[in-house]
């Protein structure tokens, strides 16, 4: 018997795609029953007072949760998010309900012994649920209440050796594709990348040192599946600086429709026929460069006019590969509306390698020279794509020592307002206004 | 329920502390074919919608079927996750960055066993807890934020919208029909926790009042200098201002025509609250993409300036978002997105054939880049 009526959520049981109400109510029920004997550390009917409260705001078309307190593990100043709801008499089992944010492995790959051990842990000193994951990337454990939060901190860290993610003015958890894990498309190792990078900046992720919150994002290719372009400060692509790899005869069995050869991998394997490929059309009349050829049943490709867009390679991924001396762009900046309107990441760096064997030094000085820009000059909740609107894309080429170069640009300014430094211009800008005019009268 | 400690001394929180390990190492999470080839992939191809196998140069397979999941999960629901695993891939899932779950074999005969399996499990309430799907060009999980269920500042519902938008679009997340991958994502206020800036259709909650000042308590929970300097169009400035009962306290007054309800104040200042029933409710986007395929990346537009709170179902909002979607089916190129297509077709023609109306909500005021998008050119369509 559930403990409050849910009449308009209830609504939400039908239909085809997972209920997260069904969801809900089978935990509220399996919690009520408690077979397996769990001393429960948070109230036992917390997931029916989140239905209830969750019902509430059905109703009233409003939150009921109010703002976060100061809640965190000794030390860290990130990783946990106060949460209080704010009809705390009639829903107490959520009166306090923090969210603690856990550091995902890279690629999101999990055995089912780790999930066991932390589902059970969340069952043990929460309110069993989850959000797997959260938009950052993190495993989001949601609800829980002041005491437990170094108990759980305590269990992660000794007995599942298992961190916390970031929040707040902090750099947010690290987030990849799952890259050449299992996608040929990859041009660099993401998993392990990420996984460097967040043990490497394990203190800026903890400790909030910085003006607001900053987000590294890891594709490893430029069809960009974590969408690292649009929604981090700092955004590590995928990209080759050869040629494409072309398999002539694996192009000419896509040419002749056969059928271990399907079109864009079968990603059209559906209920609209589109007929037969066309590879004039659509490969070399899709290119955005138009820099390929197919003559005497034989593709050549102008590489050196190619931007590497991925479509011939998505579309043919038996005939064409990536090419061989591969690295990553980086790309800073980017960020959603908030406060300035969105902006699209930048490309900073062209290309770099990615060099596991020196710990990814040219990349790690791209950063730390950003950042020591960003926390001397940012102020407080300025994203860097801001800073770097306020500032001049030329500043931030000062700070990280890279030469301008068309690249940088879509297109060159349309103004001549160019703010020359007075060490550009010749003889500099202290003049001798007597000297003046004695050529020039009043 | 009495407190059991793991032995954390709360006197003490230095000692045997463990801090600064990070997350888990991967290695030791990937199932054996994926280690044995990783960075050897030779292709891969979807057999159908939610079934992919990849080819190694080695010649090993791995198949994976893809299915999709609430994001919002309990640890009853992952441990049913991990009693699939178990049986069928010894031990080993994947989550996707789009809240899919990915359950991966190692060889074809193991394949149809686990869609079996997967299929025929069922919620009580009837929907399917594992429905295969979101691959190709069709379209996949959405990808969402807290909403009421756990934030302080949404102004509408993450889930409830998601789940009812999921319900309509469920057959183009188990086909491959569209002319290309559609993305849509959701986000409950424009803070954007969810980025959707950049997504094919995107669907938002937004507020559309100024906040509420409660004066009494204001200066006693906030930093007045951090609300007034947390508002991006300047409305909020210091105000003295006297109670009901005589005294005078310090507080802020807003400028309410220059606000832009973005809540940053709020986030600042729990004295500013501004959600409400009906100023609160769906702006939806479209025209967006994140991948360089073909076209460059680019952000969504706002085509529908704004849509009521209808819970449970949101009835209007759904219904816009399928006009979008059929009009985009029907009329878009094989491998055009649907921002591709809106810019080839012209925007006038988007709402026409969405059947949306255009209003002056829509033209952009906000700023230098609003400029940007007004037409400056006499090439346009009746």
């Amino acid at each position: 018997m559930a403990k409050h009526e849910t009449p308009l959520l209830d609504q939400l049981e039908s239909g085809p795609w997972p209920s997260f109400v069904s969801d809900l109510k089978a935990q509220a029920e399996r919690r009520a029953k408690n077979e397996e004997g769990i001393e429960f550390q948070i109230p036992s009917d917390t997931v029916d007072d989140l239905l209830g409260i969750l019902e509430l705001s059905f109703k009233h078309g409003r939150t009921h949760w109010k703002h976060g307190g100061i809640v965190g593990v000794f030390g860290y100043g990130g990783g946990v998010i106060g949460r209080y709801c704010d009809q705390p008499q009639a829903f107490p089992g959520v009166e306090h309900f923090h969210t603690m944010r856990v550091n995902q492995p890279a690629g999101k790959y999990y055995t089912t012994d780790y999930l066991r051990t932390l589902t059970k842990l969340w069952d043990f000193r929460g309110s069993g649920i989850t959000n797997m994951h959260g938009a950052t990337g993190d495993i989001i454990l949601l609800g829980t209440t002041t005491p437990q939060i170094e108990e759980i901190f305590h269990t992660l860290t000794h007995d599942m050796g298992q961190d916390l993610g970031g929040s707040g003015s902090n750099l947010r958890t690290p987030a990849d594709c799952l890259g050449q894990s299992r996608c040929e498309y990859s041009c660099y190792d993401t998993n392990a990348m990420v996984y460097f990078l967040t043990n490497e900046y394990q203190d800026e992720l903890h400790r909030p040192a910085f003006p607001y919150k900053f987000k590294f994002k890891l594709d490893g290719c430029p069809n960009c599946c974590v969408a690292s372009i649009a929604r981090s400060d700092m955004s590590f692509i995928g990209t080759w600086r050869d040629d494409i790899r072309v398999d002539q005869d694996a192009v000419n069995k896509y040419v002749e429709n056969d059928a271990a050869y399907p079109a864009n991998a079968g990603a059209f394997r559906g209920s609209k026929d589109w007929g037969p490929f066309d590879l004039e059309k659509e490969v070399l009349g899709l290119c955005p460069t138009k820099c390929m050829k197919f003559e005497n049943q034989k593709l050549s490709i102008d590489n050196a006019n190619c931007t590497r867009c991925m479509h011939c390679i998505n579309v043919m991924p038996r005939a064409l590969k990536i090419g061989k001396e591969t690295g990553c762009s980086i790309l800073v900046g980017a960020k959603a509306p908030i406060l300035d309107g969105a902006q699209m990441g930048s490309l900073l760096v062209p290309f770099v390698e990615v060099n596991p064997d020196n710990d990814y030094e040219a990349i790690t000085e791209v950063i730390e020279n950003v950042w020591d820009w960003w926390m001397e000059e940012g102020k407080n909740r300025e994203r860097l794509g801001e800073l770097i609107m306020r500032q001049g894309f030329q500043k931030l080429l000062e700070v990280t020592g890279i030469k301008a170069q068309p690249q940088h640009v879509q297109y060159p300014r349309t103004n001549p307002y160019i703010f020359w430094k007075e060490d550009e211009v010749e003889g500099g800008w202290e003049r001798d206004v007597e000297e003046y005019r004695k050529h020039h009268q009043r | 329920m009495a407190f059991i400690s793991t032995g954390y001394n709360p006197a003490k929180p230095m000692e045997n502390r463990i801090t600064d390990i990070g997350p888990k190492d991967h290695n030791d999470f990937y199932p054996p074919v994926i280690k044995r080839n990783k960075g050897k992939w030779s292709h891969h191809e979807i057999l159908e919608p939610g079934v992919l196998v990849h080819v190694a140069d080695s010649g090993e397979e791995v198949y994976t079927v893809r299915v999709g999941g609430a994001r919002l999960m309990s640890t009853g629901h992952i441990n049913e996750i991990c009693d699939i695993a178990d049986k069928h891939c010894d031990g080993h899932v994947r989550f996707t960055t789009r809240n899919n779950i990915e359950f991966m074999v190692d060889s074809k005969e193991k394949v149809e066993p686990l869609k079996n399996d997967l299929a025929a499990r069922k919620f009580d309430g009837g929907s399917f807890k594992f429905p295969i799907g979101g691959t190709g060009a069709g379209i996949t999980n959405i990808v969402h934020t807290q909403g009421w269920l756990h934030c302080h500042t949404p102004a509408t519902d993450a889930s409830g919208t998601v789940k009812a938008a999921m319900d309509e679009l469920f057959a183009d997340f188990q086909d491959h029909r569209l002319p290309a991958q559609l993305r849509v994502s959701m986000a409950c206020c424009l803070n954007m926790c969810g980025a959707v800036h950049c997504s094919d259709i995107a669907i938002l909650g937004y507020h559309r009042k100024p906040p509420m000042l409660d004066h009494e308590y204001l200066d006693k929970v906030c930093e007045i200098p951090l609300a007034v300097s947390a508002c991006p169009t300047a409305a909020i400035k210091p105000s003295k201002q006297l109670l009901a009962n005589g005294t005078e306290v310090k507080s802020v007054a807003v400028k309410n025509e220059r606000c832009m309800y973005c809540g940053n104040c709020y986030t600042m200042c729990p004295s500013m609250p501004l959600a409400d029933t009906e100023g609160d409710g769906i702006v939806l986007m479209a025209g967006g993409k994140v991948s360089n395929r073909i076209s460059d990346p680019k952000f969504s537009k706002v085509v529908v300036g704004f849509l009521p709170n209808e819970m449970p179902r949101w009835p209007s909002m759904t219904k816009a978002i399928n006009q979008m979607v059929n009009a985009y089916s029907n009329g878009a190129n094989k491998y055009e997105r649907l921002g591709d297509w809106a810019e080839r077709i012209g925007w006038e023609k988007f709402f026409e054939v969405c059947e949306l109306e255009f209003t002056h909500h829509l033209i952009d005021d906000f700023r230098q880049q609003a400029y940007m998008s007004w037409r400056q050119s006499t090439q346009f369509k009746f």
